[in-house]
């Protein structure tokens, strides 16, 4: 059996991490799956683990300046549920897996986990949210999409704990979000897309387009939204296809038991272009 | 090992094992309660859930370390309740059970959903039990039964 502490406070936390890289359990639903033994045995995990799911002072939402911050083990089926909630990551959260594992995951395990078709981080990169990250005698900002460096890779080091995660406030006059999925609940994404825009005066303010399931990380191009920026929506949408290209060359998806790399291509570009036209 | 503690079916109880064990084995193997089953294994199905704090969670991919300090009921203690009077006569009235393997999950859902909104709409009634797979009704009487059960109980949630 490997070693188990259940953690009073934040404190005592740090210190444990600060003296071995134990592991972060937060809700389980990623890593009790991962782990999964024959039934009546133990879950087969190698390494020390730390089991934080309970620590009331990261369960919190709360503005602080001008973000939202949210304690790392606040779960999924609260935030839904919550007002200071931006309204695309609520809708990104209501068809995350089901009311039951909502209610026991968290946004810093999905952020953590760092599966290319992980369905928070669509509203996370397009909101530009950043996730604090401590340890004993540190603590850094880190921006989500940063944060990800690839399929079940992260920069968060050895002795660190994810204690918050930090949107910034922002308002759009638009807000799309889809999800193609086997299933309503309890799917994993196929391909997902968010689009966010600000529209004054039939000018394109703010743009910002992220997709999973389609390349190794999620994809944001900020270059390519720049471009479109102080444009007539209709500028945009008689220049469909060169949009349409800028992102081709990063939709690079794979075939797996879920989906082929044809269909998600031309879906992610579907996705694309109907958002587009709705501005 | 460590010790958990908590409240488990209305009595405070502690339990001295390893807590990164799946709370479904601990409640099977040591409490001997079998009406949460396992069905996928995989937080997939709903077959193995309980109530955690009065919501919904599936049991088969919960530590039992994250149980420590929560209040936990199973369908057995809820059994015993007045709301699942109403529920078992929805569910029995509209014909919602046939090999009854879902049955407890189903009806750890329906307590869940009316405990957080004692009005859904049926929209929100699925959404409410998306997370519970049946194989031989076809859900329909399933959805019937909570609307039923929330139409007859009234008050009680
Ligand atoms: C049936 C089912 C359906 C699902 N459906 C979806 C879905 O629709 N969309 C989707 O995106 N995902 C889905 N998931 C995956 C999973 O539920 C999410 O990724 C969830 O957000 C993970 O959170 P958790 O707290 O359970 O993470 P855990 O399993 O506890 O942890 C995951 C990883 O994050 C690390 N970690 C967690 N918290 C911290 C922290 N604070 N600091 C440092 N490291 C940390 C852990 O060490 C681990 O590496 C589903 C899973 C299941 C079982
Ligand atoms: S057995 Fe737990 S969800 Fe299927
Ligand atoms: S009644 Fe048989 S699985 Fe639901």
């Amino acid at each position: 059996m490997v070693e188990h502490v259940i953690p009073k406070n934040l404190e005592e936390a740090l210190k444990y991490l600060n003296a071995k890289p134990y592991k972060v359990i937060a809700g389980g639903t990623d890593l009790m799956v991962q782990h999964r033994a024959w039934s009546a045995l133990s879950p087969n995990f190698k390494t020390p683990l730390l089991f934080c799911f309970n620590l009331n002072a990261l369960k919190y939402i709360k503005v602080q300046n001008d973000e939202i911050a949210i304690g790392s083990m606040t779960d999924l089926e609260t935030l839904l549920d919550h007002p200071l909630t931006p309204e695309i990551l609520r809708k990104v959260i209501s068809v995350m897996a089901s009311p039951a594992i909502r209610k026991v995951s968290t946004l810093s395990g999905n952020i953590i986990n760092a599966s290319p078709a992980a369905d928070s981080l669509l509203a996370l990169y397009a909101l530009d949210a950043k996730v604090v990250c401590r340890s004993l005698h540190t603590e850094r900002e880190v921006l989500v999409s940063e944060m990800v460096l690839g399929p079940r890779k992260t920069q968060l080091k050895a002795h660190e704990i994810i204690t918050e995660i930090r949107i910034p406030k922002t308002s759009f006059t638009h807000t799309t979000f889809v999800k193609v999925g086997g299933r309503l609940a309890d799917a994993i994404s196929k391909v997902a897309f968010v689009g966010c825009a600000q529209i004054v005066n039939n000018q394109v303010k703010d743009l910002r387009i992220v997709l999973n399931a389609v390349s190794a990380t999620l994809i944001r191009q900020k270059a390519i939204e720049s471009q479109w920026l102080n444009k007539a929506p209709n500028v945009l949408q008689s220049q469909m296809d060169t949009i349409l290209e800028a992102y081709e060359a990063y939709i690079q998806p794979i075939d797996d038991q879920r989906s082929n790399k044809y269909y998600r291509k031309q879906t992610a570009l579907n996705l694309i272009k109907q958002f587009i036209n709705t501005l | 090992m460590t010790t958990i503690k908590f409240t488990f079916n209305g009595k405070a109880i502690e339990l001295t094992t390893d807590p990164s064990r799946r709370f479904l084995d601990v409640l099977r193997n040591d409490l001997r309660h079998t009406g949460p089953k396992e069905g996928c294994g995989e937080g997939e199905c709903g077959a193995c859930a309980v109530l955690i704090n009065g919501h919904i969670v599936n049991s088969c991919i919960l530590p039992l370390a994250n149980v420590h300090q929560q209040e936990v009921m199973t369908i057995e203690a809820f059994s015993k309740t007045k709301r699942y009077a109403i529920i078992e006569e929805a569910f029995i009235h509209e014909g919602s059970v046939q090999c009854g393997i879902c049955i407890p999950g189903m009806i750890i859902a329906t307590e869940s959903l009316l405990n957080k909104n004692p009005d859904p709409t049926e929209s929100e009634i699925r959404i409410g039990l998306s997370g519970n797979l049946c194989r031989c009704t076809g859900y329909n009487m399933i959805v019937k039964a909570v609307q039923r059960a929330k139409e007859r109980g009234r008050g009680l949630w």
